[in-house]
């Protein structure tokens, strides 16, 4: 259980091969094989998916020799979730038909011009902010051209020599099986720019289609600092940047259905030398596992390439992991540096921000992770709670809100990480689809606490109000859960029911004693079930025993 | 190879766009009839006070008097419309202005909606019933729009340009879609994939560029006024060859949106008609902010209607006090000479008028044309790299993408627009950006400057708007330099963003009846209603000048 931590982990359905999906370098991964539909996901934490390190293949692989040191960057795009495109009205969602959300304008049709949709400049913002970037008050987009037919224009409008933010920074707490840590990962700049549409390739590869739904669909760009030194470093800032936008609510952070994607590039040097290796990218990384291994796998082949003089195999090229394999290919090499001929977009006029937007921007910000994290730990909770509540904005909301009624935090972190996850991941439902509510939680915690019931007693209400709702106090009451244990007020029923049925009493003092169940009932019937039967039969057997 | 599933989707996205564009009309009210009464008869007090008795009336509106006749009933639209298609298709196989002409049957029902409006007793609109070219780089729903390139050969787009819907939203009969170089690049119509338009005034001459075809039409009455673009000169030098009156608004002052991108941040939709009444009333048509266009200006569209006084209210000196600036840098070296005396004459004709006329030095004057054409063939290679032949037009079948690609723009492209994108894209890549790019845009800064400077204390700026009358089909064809180097007097105007007012102001001696010359007035940004104003008294009172081109039989133009 110590080192198995929840991880926001997600792998696509079709990819799941035990032997080659849970086998890491140095620790227990957690994940979670559930192909999410909505944002608001969870991954609950469960001990009998424990996953032993047991390697099953090029375990050589996995380790950094100790006289080399990796130097990863990523580039990362976040999908924002914006109404409409970027530039034209179109609605985007995910897995409509073909081209069944386009326009003359996302379609980039003679004459057709791009409107900016300001949402995205928002989020732009909020992002920016949240990464402690610098902001550019007067930026402006730019036009990346190249050919390629799911692009429209023949061009995509970014953003080049002056992102909208820059300069920032983001802090991260390295999982405790991982060897912990917090962590700081730079970040070089934040920029605007459109996604391009789809291609569909025919299956005998005679022919492709292009879908245009996507095209336009406004993205930002992130690219970090070439700070992380090995996959779960990479894995666990790209982890960051997913809850981040998920916290801010400009993207659903979704990696399968593409709304957060990862190109990493590393490279190798021998520690003590300051000049960088040749940098290699990665695409087709579409978990935070997969990224976190191909890294791994590529780090352990340059190495090996470089321990064995060969050097100069390691070439400036785009490489693919195949998640089959768990191994990265050649995708293409790069022949000299891409002309994209960037040059100012004359559709639009510059974005200018006012201090004042930006200033309620600033208002608006949501609690952040990292400051989460930190409140958590403060609370004295294990980083293993607190990177588990932490983890999910929709979690940490409802443990926020259960402490806000006065529940003790680790009473309530306890409930959240095991019950109640557990009950989530059986019943593949989110925290927010449950129909326990945070009032409730917190109510079912003192109830305990204060002895209303028994913690056993605690657990069965615990899953009815997971299931089925409702208030503690309902339950406790239609379920007779509230025992009287008093003696006194019991004696006080006991001695009713004798006196209101002397006749009994005279048969049963006459050796009819097996009346004594009548009365038993009786006095029941006049508690409404809530008397302790013990303490009934022991004060009713003195009763009838005793000559009054 | 590459196919989208878009085909099947047009019909939805026309509604929808049809939906998402709509717009309140604007106020019909605004166009009052009785202030436009002048014309033949009221030039009486000016005569009184010049020396020259006229021979030929000054232009009227030929947009007034189609409204006067259809609200008087003398004429129904549909027989109105009717005359004139006969004249337009009698001139159009010597002219060849028309790319597509839609069939009688499409306009005769247009015209009869509008009878039946004014037969209800509704206000048909300020343009009912007049008849307008479009360029054909100009978006229309309901006709082929190729832009003159083989590249969009019977390409017909899912909606209306912004400047269309709003000529149609006030009664304007989109009559045909006019010939142009290709993608807007040329300054002659021969480089249009399609055909070479004639010059009305001499059919063995060009007709200018880009808008030929649109100025052409104008000029032979084949429509009574027309739309074309500019982006380097585009709408003043074919106003200037073909005597007309020629409209490039300020940049921003007329949505672009449905306007085929050459150079996006100096194309402009403009006007061309027989009178600078006509002129700015379909720019009052067609001007105002677009939310789908972002660079379009939210600034007021003034009523220019008021600046067309009517002669007979002009005092004696009707634009007393007007400082107007003829610009030295004009009318030097390599202007011919009989352009420079029509422009001399012209700035006299100011002087009479009351104007104080200065000639200016903008020394920058020079800088402009290496600074547009670097921006302009900058800009176009990126924006015509949408013609990759995967989504709409012209697609050669290959079996990998590069020939894809390769085949459909070497096919489609004629060798002007090859050209341009080589040269463009040489201009923006890595390495010369800012030898090129960047350096023509600090030149445009420079130019902008000069010309804010210069308006500053001059009112009007003057010139020619050529630096020579029409010349022969053929004659620059193979001398794309010299054809270039005739865009000096208009692409600093675009650099610097400016609207600007070409009208015909004198003949040269050439040709079976001379070749007209035209004068240009640039005025501050958004200032087109001064320009209107100035032209409009300019034109009303130039004596002795009737242009009128011969292909036009004297009697054709009378009604
Ligand atoms: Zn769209």
């Amino acid at each position: 259980m110590a080192s198995a931590i929840f991880r926001s982990l997600q792998v696509h359905p079709f990819l799941l091969y035990p032997t080659t999906l849970l086998r890491r370098r140095n620790g227990v991964y957690h994940l979670t094989t559930k192909a999410t539909q909505s944002q608001t996901d969870t991954q609950p934490r469960q001990p009998q998916t424990k996953v032993s390190t047991s390697s099953t293949q090029s375990k050589k692989l996995d380790k950094i020799p100790k006289n080399y040191e990796a130097i990863i960057g990523i580039e990362t795009h976040v999908q924002l979730s914006t109404l409409t495109k970027a530039f034209c009205g179109c609605p985007y969602h995910y897995g409509s038909p073909p081209n069944s959300s386009i326009c003359p304008i996302c379609m980039g049709l003679p004459g057709a011009l791009p409107v900016l949709n300001s949402k995205v400049i928002e989020f732009a913002v909020k992002l920016g902010l949240a990464l402690n970037c610098n902001l550019a008050f007067n930026s402006k987009f730019d036009r990346k051209q190249y050919f390629y037919p799911d692009l429209p224009k023949g061009y995509q409008i970014s953003q080049f020599d002056v992102p909208i933010a820059s300069a920032g920074f983001v802090d991260v707490d390295i999982p405790v099986e991982f060897g912990g840590g917090h962590k700081r990962f730079g970040i070089t700049r934040v920029h605007m720019e459109e996604d391009a549409g789809k291609l569909l390739h025919a299956e005998n590869g005679n022919y492709s289609q292009v879908d245009l739904n996507r095209a336009g669909v406004p993205l930002l760009e992130i690219v970090s600092e070439p700070d992380m030194r090995n996959g779960i470093e990479a894995a666990e800032y790209a982890a960051e940047i997913q809850r981040l936008v998920r916290y801010l609510g400009v993207s659903n952070g979704n990696m399968q259905e593409g709304s957060l994607r990862c190109d990493v590039n590393v490279s190798i040097r021998p520690i003590g030398q300051s000049k960088f290796g040749t940098k290699v990218e990665i695409k087709n990384l579409n978990s935070f596992s997969s990224v976190s291994r191909a890294i791994d796998f590529e780090i352990a082949r340059q190495v090996q390439l470089h321990s064995q003089g060969q050097e100069d195999q390691i070439v400036q090229e785009t490489r693919l992991w195949e998640e089959g394999s768990q191994r990265t290919i050649t995708m293409r090499k790069k022949e000299g540096l891409a002309d994209y001929r960037y040059f100012p977009e004359p559709d639009l006029p510059a974005v200018i921000l006012a201090q004042e937007y930006v200033d309620d921007i600033i208002k608006s910000l949501p609690e952040l992770p990292e400051i989460k994290r930190r409140r958590y730990e403060q609370m004295g909770l294990s980083m293993q709670d607190v990177l588990f509540l932490a983890n999910d904005k929709n979690i940490a909301e409802f443990f926020d809100a259960t402490l806000a009624k006065g529940a003790d935090p680790k009473l309530v972190a306890n409930w959240i990480m095991s019950d109640i996850a557990a009950f989530m991941k059986n019943e593949k439902l989110t925290i927010n689809e449950i129909r326990l509510t945070p009032e409730e939680l917190s109510e079912l915690i003192a109830s305990i606490k204060g002895g209303t019931i028994s913690g056993k007693i605690g657990k069965e209400v615990l899953f009815e109000l997971l299931a089925k709702g409702g208030t503690v106090k309902e339950l406790i009451e239609k379920k007779d859960l509230v025992q009287i244990v008093d003696p006194v007020e019991i004696e006080k029923m006991v001695e009713k029911v004798i006196a209101e049925n002397p006749k009994q009493v005279e048969q049963y003092r006459g050796g009819k004693t097996k009346l004594q169940g009548f009365f038993a009932g009786q006095v029941m019937k006049l508690s409404k079930g809530k008397a302790n039967p013990g303490l009934l039969n022991r004060i009713l057997l003195e009763k009838l025993s005793s000559n009054s | 190879m590459f196919r989208s599933f878009i085909d099947s989707h047009f019909f939805f996205l026309t509604e929808k766009m049809i939906l998402s564009t709509l717009q309140t009309p604007r106020s019909l009210s605004r166009l009052s009839l009785t202030r436009h009464s002048h014309s033949y008869t009221s030039r009486a007090s000016l005569t009184d006070q010049t020396p020259t008795l006229t021979t030929s009336p000054p232009p009227h509106s030929e947009i007034l008097s189609t409204r006067q006749t259809l609200l008087s009933r003398r004429a129904s639209a549909a027989d109105l419309a009717l005359s004139r298609l006969a004249r337009l298709r009698l001139v159009e196989p010597r002219l060849r202005a028309f790319l597509h002409l839609p069939d009688d049957d499409a306009l005769h029902a247009q015209a009869r909606r509008l009878d039946a409006r004014i037969a209800a007793g509704d206000d048909p609109g300020p343009l009912a019933g007049v008849l307008v070219g479009v360029k054909d780089n100009i978006c229309t729903k309901d006709m082929p729009s190729t832009g003159g390139s083989r590249v969009l050969a019977g390409y017909r787009p899912p909606f209306d340009a912004t400047a269309v819907k709003r000529v149609r939203e006030l009664g304007g009969i989109v009559v045909g879609k006019t010939n142009m170089d290709e993608f807007g690049m040329g300054s002659t119509t021969e480089a249009s994939a399609f055909q070479v338009t004639a010059n009305p005034w001499d059919e063995s001459r060009v007709p200018g560029g880009s808008s030929g075809g649109s100025a052409a039409a104008v000029s032979s009455r084949q429509c009574v006024v027309s739309l074309g673009s500019d982006t380097g000169g585009s709408v003043r030098q074919p106003a200037s060859f073909c005597g007309v009156v020629g409209l490039k608004p300020t940049y921003g002052r007329v949505s672009r949106f449905g306007l085929m991108a050459y150079a996006s941040s100096l194309d402009t939709v403009g006007c061309f008609g027989s009178s600078v009444a006509d002129t700015g009333i379909l720019l009052h048509a067609i001007a105002g902010h677009d939310r789908f266009d972002a660079t379009s200006s939210k600034q007021d569209v003034p009523d220019f209607q008021s600046q067309f006084a009517s002669v007979s209210s002009l005092e004696s000196k009707p634009l007393k006090g007007l400082r107007v600036g003829l610009i030295s840098e004009t009318i030097d070296k390599g202007v011919d000479a009989g352009v420079i005396s029509a422009i001399r004459a012209a700035a006299l004709h100011f002087e009479e008028l009351g104007c104080s006329v200065n000639e200016v030095s903008l020394p920058s004057f020079s800088l402009g044309l290496p600074a547009y054409y670097i921006l302009a063939v900058s800009e176009s290679s990126s924006n015509l790299s949408r013609y990759d032949g995967i989504r709409y037009g012209n697609q050669v079948y290959a079996d990998e993408l590069d020939s894809l690609y390769g085949g459909s723009r070497a096919e489609g492209f004629g060798s002007e627009v090859k050209m341009r994108i080589l040269m463009g894209t040489y201009a923006l890549s890595a390495g010369y950006y800012d030898a090129y790019y960047k350096r023509a845009q600090q030149v445009r800064t420079i130019i902008r400057n000069s010309f804010k400077e210069a308006l500053s204390q001059n009112d009007i700026l003057i010139s020619p708007a050529a630096p020579s009358a029409a010349y022969k089909i053929g004659e620059k064809k193979n001398d794309p330099l010299a054809m270039y180097a005739g865009d000096i007097m208009t692409v600093n105007v675009n650099l610097a963003g400016l609207p600007a007012l070409v009208l015909p102001c004198g003949f040269v001696e050439d040709g079976p009846a001379g070749l007209p010359v035209g004068l240009q007035m640039i005025g501050a940004a958004f200032n087109e209603g001064e320009l209107l104003r100035v032209g409009h008294i300019f034109e009303q009172t130039l004596e002795n000048f009737r242009f009128v081109p011969p292909i036009v039989a004297d009697d054709d133009i009378a009604f």
